[in-house]
């Protein structure tokens, strides 16, 4: 166990705390593990999902808004594990310093007095920056050698690039370079970046299934066993479209999904049993038997 | 009392149908010193004129002044009418009564012609005290400077040596001919370029009017048109190896200078979308070249530079960074069109079997021959056009995949490409900025050099003695190059026709009597025209420099500062006429 205590507010949002209870687990997990105290918000509210950034009228930033305040009083950053919530409160945030009119009229309205200098990190980010890709791999356990893993970031760590990315938006790194530190072979292939559909699958089933295979067929041609990613929504996606694209595509072979974190525990060492796989469409368990036993 | 005519235009209907002249004449032929007062419908005419000349013999007249229009349409006019009856020109004045009256005031007629009366006695007052002067000749150095050795440069410097000046050609390379000395070829002669270009850099390098300076930079510029002092760094590379050799720094003296720093590629490491720096198959146009010159390193073989094989499929990807004002360039690189379709008729016909594909918003090849030959590329060579941007390059399994859509069919496709050229956007050079802020010309925002007038004068910079040629000012094909570059030449023999410098005197003068050397003045002086005595406590006036603006004159505590036709004691009795 590390000595050196990085102590850093965290928001973990709602979708970690029902649908990807797993991601959530396993990185508080590992964070611990790495030296990170993650301390959660002891109040916090919706972070707005993305409807706040679509609409001109600017009380919907009221929510991330008292969020970012909650956060400053803790301290100066705030690590979010969600990338939608991170997005939201990474632009809002970014709204409140840079637009004077907005910092104003939120003020008044959730009666603070936020200037908007707080720190909103990603937590892989942190892991990056903060902890080091290269101390996460002196920390692993039990190294995921010979897994062949496609890193996939979405949009949301991405795009508007200047704005909210930490990363090459045209060529990312991040995820492949931990994937690297926790001993697993990166796969290259085009789509890391490519949509996973996000709500499309709302509106048409077809569209949210070509779109999530032509990703997934993607990483299998090059070699992926599996698939890891940094976000729910995106998560969601690629996982449970597999049922319907396997509809479409005869003798579609499936390809697990996991959220970095899990892979993260597990490299780690730590006690994978609460990584909420029954929620994952296509059960990443056995693929992760190839990974030697600690 | 100084006998001045005073002598009042119509201009049509322009001044009179606002301003009562008869009026006007009546009032201003009673005001003291005034001779005669005369009104004609268009004084800029010949009868007009002929009116001035008559009455300056006739009344013996010592000042004249024309109310008229403004002075920068005709007083050039009326000093040439009035020298021609032996006045002194600068003994002649122009009172405006069109601009600064009747057009502003139409509507109150009582009003405008009591104005034109005020405007008229004043400029009555100016002429009452001027000195008869003769313009300044200043000396002129007939020897100009062209920076860059590209074709811009390279015809600049022919053409005034050509003439018989002697021109100094500054290139920061070891080598002359810059970035068309990396082309295979041109859209138009094809293959005939290269040796064009060489019997070009021959004649540049024989001519016995022409020193050619390569590995050498300028530094430092000062002084003004004609006689410029600029100060270049040499570094010699000629110094045996053991012996490691100093940049050499020296100072030259010349009275023109033509820039001609030309182009670069916009980095195709910034097109992260297209893969630019991260796949060996994706290169840029110049890399391309390259492969295709008879004289680069495949001996003008196409090879991968990959593996080395014979790309089969080549995609061209036009407007690469151009056109794109959210990530990039907003403008148009203007060669790319052509030069595309000239790469791609090269490739076929050194792989005939091979395909090549351009993605396309716009074909413009507006120029002499330029459609029929991108006509040619597709009808003749089967190069297959495709209209729409290219989304993203990435590649998979040794080859490289272009997605882009057709947008004259709606489908999006994918391209299996073996090679991809992007046709990245033109930018000034990298010293362009450094350069201008050197020789105090001006850049716009991408940093290519400003010219004078966008429209009426396109190859001289907006400090006088200083003239633009080639993509250094914005990116231009070959014969455009040359045509510029000629035309920069023509304007520095232009200048070195003359005798002398001409300046009009109407310029700052120190009264050493009355100076502290305080050199305040120095310091208010917008034109660098002022500086201190060499030997004396007093400041001087750089007469080439100064403006006549009287900075100086506002700010000398001494008062020991006058500017010519403009001293205080006129302007306080042209105030005094006024009020």
């Amino acid at each position: 166990m590390e000595t050196s205590q990085l102590r850093i507010p965290y928001f973990p949002g709602c979708t970690l705390n029902t649908t990807a209870k797993g991601f959530d687990t396993s990185l508080r997990a590992s964070a611990q593990a790495l030296g990170v105290e993650l301390v959660e918000l002891p109040e916090w509210n919706c972070c707005g999902a993305t409807f706040p950034l679509l609409a001109d009228n600017i009380l919907d930033l009221a929510g991330p808004a008292s969020v970012l305040v909650a956060a400053r009083e803790m301290g100066e950053r705030l690590a979010v594990a969600c990338t939608t919530c991170y997005n939201v409160l990474r632009r809002t945030n970014l709204a409140i310093q840079t637009d004077e009119d907005k910092r104003q009229k939120l003020n008044l309205f959730i009666e603070a007095q936020y200037e908007g200098d707080l720190q909103v990190l990603d937590f892989l980010q942190v892991l990056r920056d903060e902890v080091g890709f290269e101390k996460v791999a002196r920390t692993v356990k039990r190294p995921l050698t010979g897994l062949k893993a496609a890193a996939y970031y979405g949009c949301m760590v991405l795009r508007p690039a200047s704005e909210v990315a930490y990363d090459d938006p045209e060529n990312p790194r991040a995820l492949d370079d931990l994937l690297m530190a926790l001993g697993a072979e990166p796969i290259e292939y085009a789509h890391k970046g490519e949509c996973c559909g996000s709500y499309l699958a709302v509106v048409s089933a077809q569209a949210a299934a070509e779109m999530t295979y032509s990703i997934l067929s993607s990483a299998q041609k090059n070699g992926a066993q599996l698939i890891a990613t940094n976000c729910p929504l995106c998560q969601f996606n690629l996982d449970s479209q597999q049922a319907e694209i396997g509809r479409r595509h005869t003798g579609y072979q499936t390809i697990p999904v996991l959220y970095f974190s899990q892979l993260l525990g597990i490299a780690l060492g730590l006690d994978a049993d609460d990584f909420d796989w029954e929620k994952h469409s296509v059960d990443p368990r056995p693929v992760l038997e190839l990974v030697e036993p600690r | 009392m100084k006998r001045i005519g005073v002598f009042l235009c119509h201009c049509g209907l322009n001044i009179a149908d606002t301003v009562d002249i008869e009026r006007v004449a009546e009032e201003i032929g009673q005001y003291p010193g005034v001779t005669c007062a005369v009104d004609y419908r268009y004084m800029c005419s010949d009868p007009g004129q002929q009116i001035i000349k008559d009455a300056i013999r006739e009344h013996g007249l010592e000042g004249v002044v024309v109310a008229a229009c403004s002075p920068s349409m005709h007083e050039a006019t009326f000093r040439k009418t009035a020298a021609s009856a032996q006045l002194n020109p600068y003994q002649c004045e122009i009172a405006n009564i069109r601009e600064q009256c009747s057009w502003v005031h139409q509507e109150t007629k009582a009003e405008a012609t009591a104005k034109a009366v005020g405007i008229v006695q004043t400029v009555v007052e100016k002429v009452r005290h001027n000195e008869s002067l003769a313009p300044l000749a200043l000396p002129l150095t007939k020897r100009a400077m062209v920076i860059g050795g590209g074709v811009a440069g390279l015809q600049a410097a022919l053409d005034i040596a050509d003439a018989g000046h002697p021109v100094i050609l500054v290139e920061k390379e070891a080598s002359l001919g810059g970035h068309a000395a990396q082309l295979s070829g041109t859209y138009l002669g094809l293959d005939t370029f290269p040796e064009i270009l060489n019997s070009m850099i021959r004649r540049v390098q024989e001519h016995p009017h022409i020193q050619v300076q390569t590995q050498t930079e300028v530094q430092h510029a000062a002084g003004f048109v004609g006689n410029f002092t600029v100060e270049v760094q040499q570094h010699n590379s000629s110094a045996s190896e053991n012996c490691l050799s100093n940049p050499v720094t020296y100072t030259l003296d010349v009275g023109a200078i033509v820039v001609a720093t030309g182009y670069e590629l916009y980095a195709k490491e910034k097109l992260g979308e297209y893969g630019g720096g991260r796949y060996p198959n994706v290169v840029d146009g110049l890399q391309f070249e390259q492969m295709l010159a008879l004289t680069g390193p495949t001996g003008g073989a196409v090879r991968r530079p990959s593996d080395g094989s014979v790309p089969e499929n080549v995609v061209f990807v036009q407007c690469a960074g151009s056109r794109d004002p959210q990530f990039h360039k907003p403008y148009c690189s203007k060669i790319c069109c052509m030069y595309v379709a000239k790469q791609a008729i090269s490739y076929k016909k050194r792989v005939p079997q091979g395909q090549a594909c351009v993605f396309y918003i716009d074909i413009r090849s507006a120029g002499k021959n330029h459609e029929e030959f991108v006509q040619r590329a597709i009808d003749e060579y089967n190069v297959l056009y495709l209209r729409g941007k290219v989304s993203k390059v990435f590649e998979e399994n040794g080859k490289v995949m272009v997605w882009g859509v057709d947008t004259l069919t709606g489908v999006t496709v994918e391209v299996v490409a073996d090679l991809v050229v992007l046709a990245t956007a033109a930018i000034p050079s990298a010293q362009a900025r450094d350069l201008a802020q050197r020789l105090r010309i001006a850049v716009d925002e991408h940093g290519f050099f400003t010219e004078a007038h966008p429209k009426l004068r396109p190859v001289e910079s907006l400090t006088p003695g200083i003239f633009l040629a080639g993509a250094g000012q914005f990116p231009k094909d070959i014969p455009e190059t040359v045509s510029q570059a000629s035309a920069a030449a023509a304007k520095v023999l232009q200048l070195f026709s003359q005798r002398d410098m001409i300046q009009e005197p109407g310029i700052a003068w120190v009264d050493e009597e009355l100076c502290s050397g305080c050199g305040l003045c120095i310091a208010a002086c917008p034109y660098e025209a002022r500086a201190m005595h060499q030997r004396l406590p007093v400041a001087v006036v750089h007469q080439a420099l100064c403006q006549g603006c009287s900075a100086c004159v506002a700010v000398c505590p001494d008062k020991a500062c006058s500017v010519h036709n403009s001293d205080t004691a006129q302007m306080l009795a042209m105030l005094e006429a006024l009020l």
